[in-house]
C-alpha cells in the first residue's frame, strides 16, 4: 500500500511537489534560525563566562549587587585560603582569581613626562604560575597579536587597539594610574611585551592585561582579589550544577561568622544569575520556543491550504474512489498517509539544506564588529551558528507534524462528501 | 515737613540697594575675603571609606590666584606626592613610580588623594565672580548665622559646574554651604562648613566637609591646620625642577 501511494507522489508531482517544497523551505529556515539562535548564545556565554562571570563566580556581596563595577574597595580578603578552599572541596572545576580595575595608562615622552594617556580597563589574571587554567579561558596563545606573554612580574599585555591609539612600541614602559583599595593614587611603570585582539569589542577597546601578584602589590591587595571564577572543565556552562554550587557555597557561608562590613562577605553565583545576562538568556529561550510554535502554525496552515487546493484538484478522483465503494476513512486514511511521506521527506530535505547553511555559518560567521563601537556588551565580533543535537530535531518534528495538522483538516472534507449524490456530480 | 515725590522717586532704588545689595556684589566681596595674596598652609583632609579612614596632610604655597605647589606628608602612601599648578596646566609628581604626570583630559575628573575633591575642582579659578553671575534667591539661617541665598550660573559653557546654590554669611562674606550642579541640573557635589575663624581681617573656613554625591562614603573633611597670608614664598618653588627635589 505504502508504495503503491509513492509511486502516486513520484509520478503526480503536482500532488507533493508544492507540499514537498513548502516543508523544505519551512524547516530549513527553523533549523537555521534555530542554530542561529544556539550559536548567538553560546557565544555570549563564552565570552561572558571567560572575561567576567566565570561559570560560577564568588565576589563580594556589594560587588555583586554593583554587578560590573571596577573598584577595588571591595575586595575578598584572604584570597589564598579561598582559593585552596574552593579547589579542594571542588577539584572538578578550574578556580582562578581575578582583580578587576580601572586606571589610566600614561606614556612618557623622552624627558619623562605625560606624551599621551588613556583610559583602561585592566583585567589582572594568573599569567605566571605553571598549570594556570587562565591561557586556556582566555585563550591568551590565540589573542596574541604582536609580542609575546608576560614572563616577568611588571610585564603586561594591552588590546592591539589601545596599542595603536597610544603609539606605543613593545618594550616600551608606561605608567598605570590607579585607586588602591584604600582610596590612596597608585602608579606603577609596566612594561608592554605584546598586544591581544579578543574579537569582542567591549574587551578590545581598552584592555590592560596583567599578572595578578602585580596588580595586588600596586593596589594595596595583599591576598586580596576582586574575584574568584570557577569553570567547568568542559568549558560549557550547566546551570542546574552551577545552582546547586552556589546555593551549598552560600548556605555554607551563612553558617559562619559574617565580615563587619556585610557587603565584604563571600557571596557565589552562577553565570545565569548575572543580570545582564538572565535577561538575554530568558529572551533567547523565548525567542526558540516562538520561532518553532510560529513555524508550526504557518506551514500548517499553508500545508491546510495546500490540502484544500489538492481536494479541490482530486474532487473527482476521491468521488470516483468513493463510488466505487472506498470506504470515506479509507480514502481519508490514504491522504494523511501521503502526507506523512510528503511531511517525512520534506523534512529530511529541509533538515539536511538547513544543516548545510547552519555549518557554513558556524564555520565563517558573520562580523557585527560595525554595530559593536559603543556597546559594553561581552559578546564575540563574529557571531555563528552552533549546529547541536537540538538542530536535527527542531525542524524535522514541526516540520511532519505540521504536514500531519494540515492533511487532517483539510482531508475531513471527505466526510461531508454525499455518496448519494456522486452521480449527479458527475453528470454535471 | 512732606518729602518732595520726586526724592522719594530717586532715592527709593539707592535704599532698596542699601538693604539688599546685588547678587554679584555679594559674590564680590566673598573673593575679596578669599584675596589674592601669597599664602603658605597646612592642611589636612579625612577622606572616610569603606571601614578605612585616611588622614592626608599637606603643605601647600599659593602665590596669587592661579599658581601653587602642593607636598603631601602623610600618610606614608603619598608622602613625596607633589603637586603643581600653574595658570592652566597642572603636573602630579608620584615617587612611587618617579614620574610626573601631566593632570589633564580623562585625569581631570579623578579624585585627588582619594578624596571627594577632583583635580578639576583644584584648576578652577578662586574668583568666583569671573566664572558665575549671581541672583539673591532668598536669605536663610545656616547653622544660626543669617545668610544670603544666592544662585549662580556659568557665565559661559565649559565650567565644571553649570550652576550653584551658595549660602553667604551676611556678616562675615564667606560661604557656609555649597550645592553644585551639572548642566543638566543634577546635583554633583555639596561643601558644608563647620568651623569659621578670623585670621587677621578675615574670616576663613577652618573646617569643610566635600562630598562628591555620585561616589559612595562619608565624604572628605578638609582642615586647615594653619594659614600664613603674605608670606615670601621664592621663585624657585614654582617651577617643575621642585617637583622632583
Amino acid at each position: 500500500m505504502i508504495r503503491f501511494l509513492l509511486k502516486g507522489l513520484v509520478r503526480d508531482r503536482s500532488r507533493s511537489l508544492f507540499p514537498l517544497l513548502t516543508v523544505i523551505a519551512g524547516v530549513s529556515l527553523t533549523v537555521v534560525g534555530y542554530s542561529w539562535v544556539r550559536g548567538t548564545e553560546s557565544e555570549l556565554l563564552h565570552a561572558s563566562a571567560a572575561f567576567s562571570t566565570g561559570h560560577v563566580k564568588v565576589a563580594p556581596r556589594g560587588a555583586a549587587a554593583e554587578s560590573d563595577t571596577a573598584s577595588s574597595e571591595l575586595a575578598l580578603d584572604h584570597a589564598g585560603a579561598l582559593v585552596g578552599g574552593l579547589r579542594r572541596r571542588h577539584p572538578s572545576l578550574g578556580w582562578t582569581p581575578r582583580i578587576r580595575f580601572g586606571g589610566l595608562l600614561d606614556v612618557p615622552d623622552e624627558a619623562g613626562e605625560t606624551k599621551v594617556q588613556a583610559p583602561v580597563a585592566g583585567l589582572a589574571v594568573d599569567l605566571l604560575s605553571s598549570g594556570s587554567p587562565e591561557p586556556r579561558i582566555l585563550n591568551v596563545g590565540r589573542a596574541i597579536v604582536k609580542g609575546r606573554l608576560p614572563a616577568m612580574a611588571d610585564e603586561v599585555l594591552v588590546s592591539d587597539q589601545l596599542f595603536g591609539r597610544l603609539g606605543l612600541r613593545l618594550g616600551e614602559t608606561a605608567t598605570l594610574i590607579s585607586t588602591t583599595r584604600f582610596g590612596s593614587v597608585a602608579t606603577a611603570n609596566l612594561r608592554i611585551v605584546g598586544t591581544v585582539r579578543f574579537g569582542v569589542s567591549a574587551v578590545d577597546r581598552g584592555a590592560l592585561l596583567a599578572d595578578v601578584t602585580v596588580i595586588q602589590r600596586v593596589l594595596d591587595m595583599d591576598d586580596a582579589v576582586s574575584e574568584v571564577l570557577g569553570f567547568f572543565p568542559d568549558q560549557i556552562y550547566r546551570d542546574p550544577e552551577a545552582r546547586a554550587l552556589a546555593e551549598a557555597f552560600n548556605a555554607a557561608a551563612a553558617s559562619r561568622p559574617a565580615p563587619a562590613d556585610p557587603d565584604l562577605a563571600a557571596v557565589m553565583r552562577p553565570l545565569r544569575d548575572d543580570p545582564g545576562l538572565a535577561t538575554i538568556l530568558d529572551l533567547t529561550a523565548v525567542l526558540t520556543r516562538a520561532l518553532i510554535a510560529v513555524f508550526v502554525f504557518v506551514m500548517s496552515i499553508v500545508l491546510w491550504n495546500a490540502g484544500l487546493m489538492g481536494s479541490l484538484r482530486r474532487y473527482g478522483e476521491i468521488g470516483i474512489r468513493l463510488a466505487v465503494g472506498e470506504q470515506k476513512g479509507h480514502v481519508y486514511r490514504t491522504l494523511v498517509a501521503e502526507s506523512l511521506m510528503i511531511g517525512v521527506a520534506g523534512s529530511i530535505a529541509g533538515t539536511l539544506a538547513g544543516l548545510a547553511v547552519s555549518y557554513y555559518l558556524q564555520e565563517h560567521g558573520v562580523n557585527i564588529a560595525p554595530f559593536l563601537k559603543n556597546a559594553s556588551m561581552l559578546i564575540s565580533d563574529v557571531l555563528r551558528a552552533r549546529i547541536t543535537p537540538g538542530s536535527l530535531v527542531v525542524g524535522f518534528v514541526p516540520g511532519v507534524l505540521s504536514t500531519l495538522l494540515g492533511a487532517s483538516i483539510s482531508g475531513a472534507g471527505i466526510y461531508r462528501r454525499q455518496t448519494a449524490r456522486l452521480m449527479k456530480e458527475f453528470e454535471a | 515737613m512732606r518729602c518732595p515725590p520726586w526724592i522719594v522717586a530717586f532715592a527709593l532704588p539707592w535704599l532698596a540697594g542699601a538693604q539688599a545689595p546685588s547678587g554679584d556684589a555679594i559674590l564680590a566681596r566673598v573673593d575679596a575675603n578669599i584675596g589674592s595674596d601669597n599664602k603658605v598652609t597646612l592642611a589636612r583632609m579625612v577622606v572616610e571609606g569603606r571601614g578605612v579612614t585616611r588622614t592626608v596632610e599637606s603643605r601647600s604655597w599659593v602665590r596669587g590666584m592661579s599658581e601653587s605647589f602642593t607636598e603631601y606628608l602623610a600618610p606614608p602612601r603619598d608622602r613625596g606626592t607633589k603637586m603643581l599648578k600653574l595658570g592652566d596646566q597642572l603636573w602630579t609628581y608620584f615617587p612611587e613610580s618617579d614620574r610626573t604626570i601631566r593632570i589633564s583630559g580623562h585625569m581631570l575628573r579623578q579624585s585627588v588623594m582619594g578624596s571627594d575633591l577632583s583635580y578639576e575642582d583644584l584648576m578652577e579659578d578662586p574668583r568666583l565672580t569671573a566664572l558665575y553671575t549671581a541672583r539673591i534667591a532668598g536669605e536663610e539661617a545656616h547653622r544660626d548665622r543669617p545668610c544670603w541665598v544666592l544662585e549662580l550660573t556659568a557665565r559661559k559653557p565649559g565650567i565644571a559646574y553649570q550652576s550653584r546654590r551658595m549660602w553667604i554669611d551676611k556678616a562675615r562674606d564667606v560661604a557656609l554651604r555649597e550645592d553644585r550642579y551639572a548642566k543638566g541640573g543634577k546635583l554633583l557635589k555639596t561643601t558644608d562648613v563647620l568651623e569659621i575663624e578670623r585670621i587677621g581681617t578675615r574670616w576663613v573656613a577652618k573646617t569643610v566637609v566635600f562630598k562628591d554625591v555620585l561616589k559612595s562614603g562619608q565624604g572628605t573633611r578638609f582642615e586647615l591646620v594653619s594659614i600664613e597670608f603674605d608670606a615670601t614664598i621664592p621663585e624657585h618653588v614654582f617651577s617643575k625642577a621642585m617637583l622632583r627635589k
